[in-house]
């Protein structure tokens, strides 16, 4: 079975990101980008499916720059086979992220998409459920452990107050969490193999997806400050203060 | 105007968040239903009425909804979804799973986890774990909408609306619930805990948390940790608070023996009060702590649960 791997580019999870000036976006100039590490999650189970003789072939996609190919190279160098770059300069909303999508499982007929639960920059969490949505399929949201048996798949995920297991048919798309795997480091031999696998280069229009939003973001601004508070000198005092002056207990 | 308010619930009870979420509503202003989608769901129907500013509120009582799936919620909210302007609901696990498959069938996009309601069409939301927020304007006919409910005040339960059964079945047969494991605990959920106390690596031990747990229930509240004290096996992961982890925002949040790394910060800093205790008055904690107490929290953590 083919299993694509939908992934993204964002800031690198140790940038502290600062928002620009003129509160239009936060400011990703010359800051460090990296695949979403969800995403690396994602790549890895995939991959595993396809050591286990699960999966027969591991595709990733991405929807972004042409600098995203830097993603999808190290998605190859961790063990995808080939790879799609649906390539476009503008910001891609997570619905129509999610037509483009679609198209492309129209297109490769995947049993299983996996992918990371959110992307740490719009921390939307909402593409493969989406994905899902319209294409039909089957969803295993949030999953820590993932057991592919012939056409159904038995998918252990994250709820609020512990976990729950459903059992879903497939072709299904499944949302990577953050204890679901560890993810490996590509390994130098790897790297240069993956130079040489095959990468698509495709925009958004061979897929008959316009790129325009209903949602505006009208501005970016920094989190109010949290400024330090007061020492106090003793337990009687702190609970004299949490009592009659923050009214908390 | 008119809001459908879809309810978290367990059947036999209705989630705290949902008056957190009918607060979002009643911000944004109109006509207010709650949707119960569930099985013998009649006991959170009957809480939801309570709700105050509610209208109605529509029981869909069948086996398909009994588990929250989201195939057959989601096909569900896709055909009823579109008599409304807005739908709403809590950003907890059903929220985030079945919202955005509902916003799919009915082509909108979703708008996550707002903090904010600026108008009708207008929300903040984080972005970046917190660390920016952006105002988001949605033209979708209908705007679907994970509210964060720590960040609206709840409202009372004085209302009395009244309550319509909806005779809708959809079972998509794509999905089924096998089982659930649940951590047994009378301690409210971390992320809906309007006291959270959390130990960090200055613990030292899964001993040292029963301090921790003892003070936590004492209050009412719930346990959180740091990802250092989750590393070192102190507790299981699903206490970890911070970016990677849970995102709370209590009242009051306790971090005893946390130093207070960015990660941590990027969990906890929107609660109302913080108050640390650490026996290190450098720890960085205390940069975002309303009240620091400079000591080891062995003494002053049972001190303080004998003291409240």
């Amino acid at each position: 079975m083919k299993v694509l791997v939908p992934v993204k580019r964002v800031v690198d999870y140790n940038v502290k990101v600062r928002v620009k000036a003129d509160q239009s976006d936060v400011d990703l100039a010359n800051v460090k980008m990296s695949m979403n590490p969800f995403c690396e999650i994602a790549v890895e189970e995939a991959v595993r499916l396809k050591e286990k003789g699960t999966a027969t072939e591991v595709i990733a996609v991405t929807i972004g720059p042409k600098a995203a190919q830097e993603q999808l190279r190290t998605a190859m160098a961790l063990g995808a086979d080939r790879s799609i770059l649906v390539e476009t300069d503008e910001a891609v909303d997570s619905l129509t992220a999610a037509k483009i999508l679609a198209k492309i499982v129209e297109e490769e007929q995947p049993q299983i998409v996996m992918m990371g639960k959110q992307s740490i920059d719009t921390d939307n969490n909402q593409t493969p459920q989406m994905l899902a949505g319209l294409t039909g399929m089957s969803q295993g949201m949030f999953a820590s452990k993932v057991d592919v048996d012939g056409e159904k798949a038995k998918i252990t995920r994250e709820i609020d107050g512990g976990l729950q297991t459903i059992e879903i048919n497939l072709p299904a798309v499944i949302s990577a969490d953050l204890r679901l795997n560890d993810p490996r480091y590509a390994k130098l031999p790897n790297i240069m193999k993956a130079k040489k696998k095959p990468l698509d280069s495709k925009t958004p229009a061979d897929y008959g997806v316009e790129v325009a939003s209903k949602l505006k973001t009208l501005k970016v601004e920094p989190p109010a400050e949290r400024s330090a508070g007061i020492k106090v000198g003793s337990v009687d005092e702190l609970v004299d203060k949490l009592k009659n002056e923050a009214k908390v207990v | 105007m008119s809001i459908l308010v879809v309810a978290d619930h367990h059947n036999s009870e209705l989630s705290p968040v949902t008056a957190n979420v009918v607060a979002a509503a009643k911000a944004i202003g109109g006509d207010i239903s709650v949707l119960i989608a569930g099985e013998s769901c009649q006991p959170a129907a009957e809480a939801a009425a309570k709700l105050e500013g509610v209208a109605k509120v529509l029981v869909a009582d069948n086996a398909a909804y009994g588990h929250q799936l989201a195939e057959n919620l989601a096909a569900l909210l896709g055909e009823i979804g579109k008599d409304y302007t807005h739908l709403l609901t809590g950003a907890t696990g059903v929220g985030k799973n079945v919202f955005p498959r509902a916003a799919a069938l009915l082509d909108v996009n979703q708008i996550s986890e707002i903090i904010a309601v600026e108008s009708a069409d207008t929300f903040k939301r984080p972005i970046y774990a917190g660390n920016a927020i952006a105002t988001v304007q949605s033209e979708d006919a209908v705007k679907v909408i994970t509210v964060r409910g720590t960040s609206f005040d709840p409202v009372a339960d004085s209302g009395s609306a009244e309550i319509e059964t909806l005779d809708k079945a959809t079972d998509a047969g794509l999905s089924s619930h096998v089982g659930e494991e649940l951590v047994a605990s009378d301690r409210p959920e971390l992320t809906a805990a309007g006291v959270v106390v959390s130990g960090g690596r200055g613990v030292g031990s899964k001993e040292g948390f029963e301090t921790i747990y003892k003070l936590a229930d004492k209050l009412g509240g719930a346990v959180g940790a740091s990802r250092a004290a989750v590393d070192a096996g102190y507790v299981p992961n699903d206490l970890q608070v911070g970016q990677t982890g849970k995102i709370v925002a209590p009242q009051l949040y306790i971090a005893a023996g946390i130093s207070g790394a960015i990660q941590h910060l990027a969990g906890m800093k929107d609660s109302k009060v913080i108050v640390a205790i650490n026996k290190d008055e450098e720890a960085p904690i205390f940069q975002v702590a309303d009240y620091g107490l400079v000591a080891d929290l062995f003494e002053a953590v049972p001190e303080l649960e004998g003291k409240l």
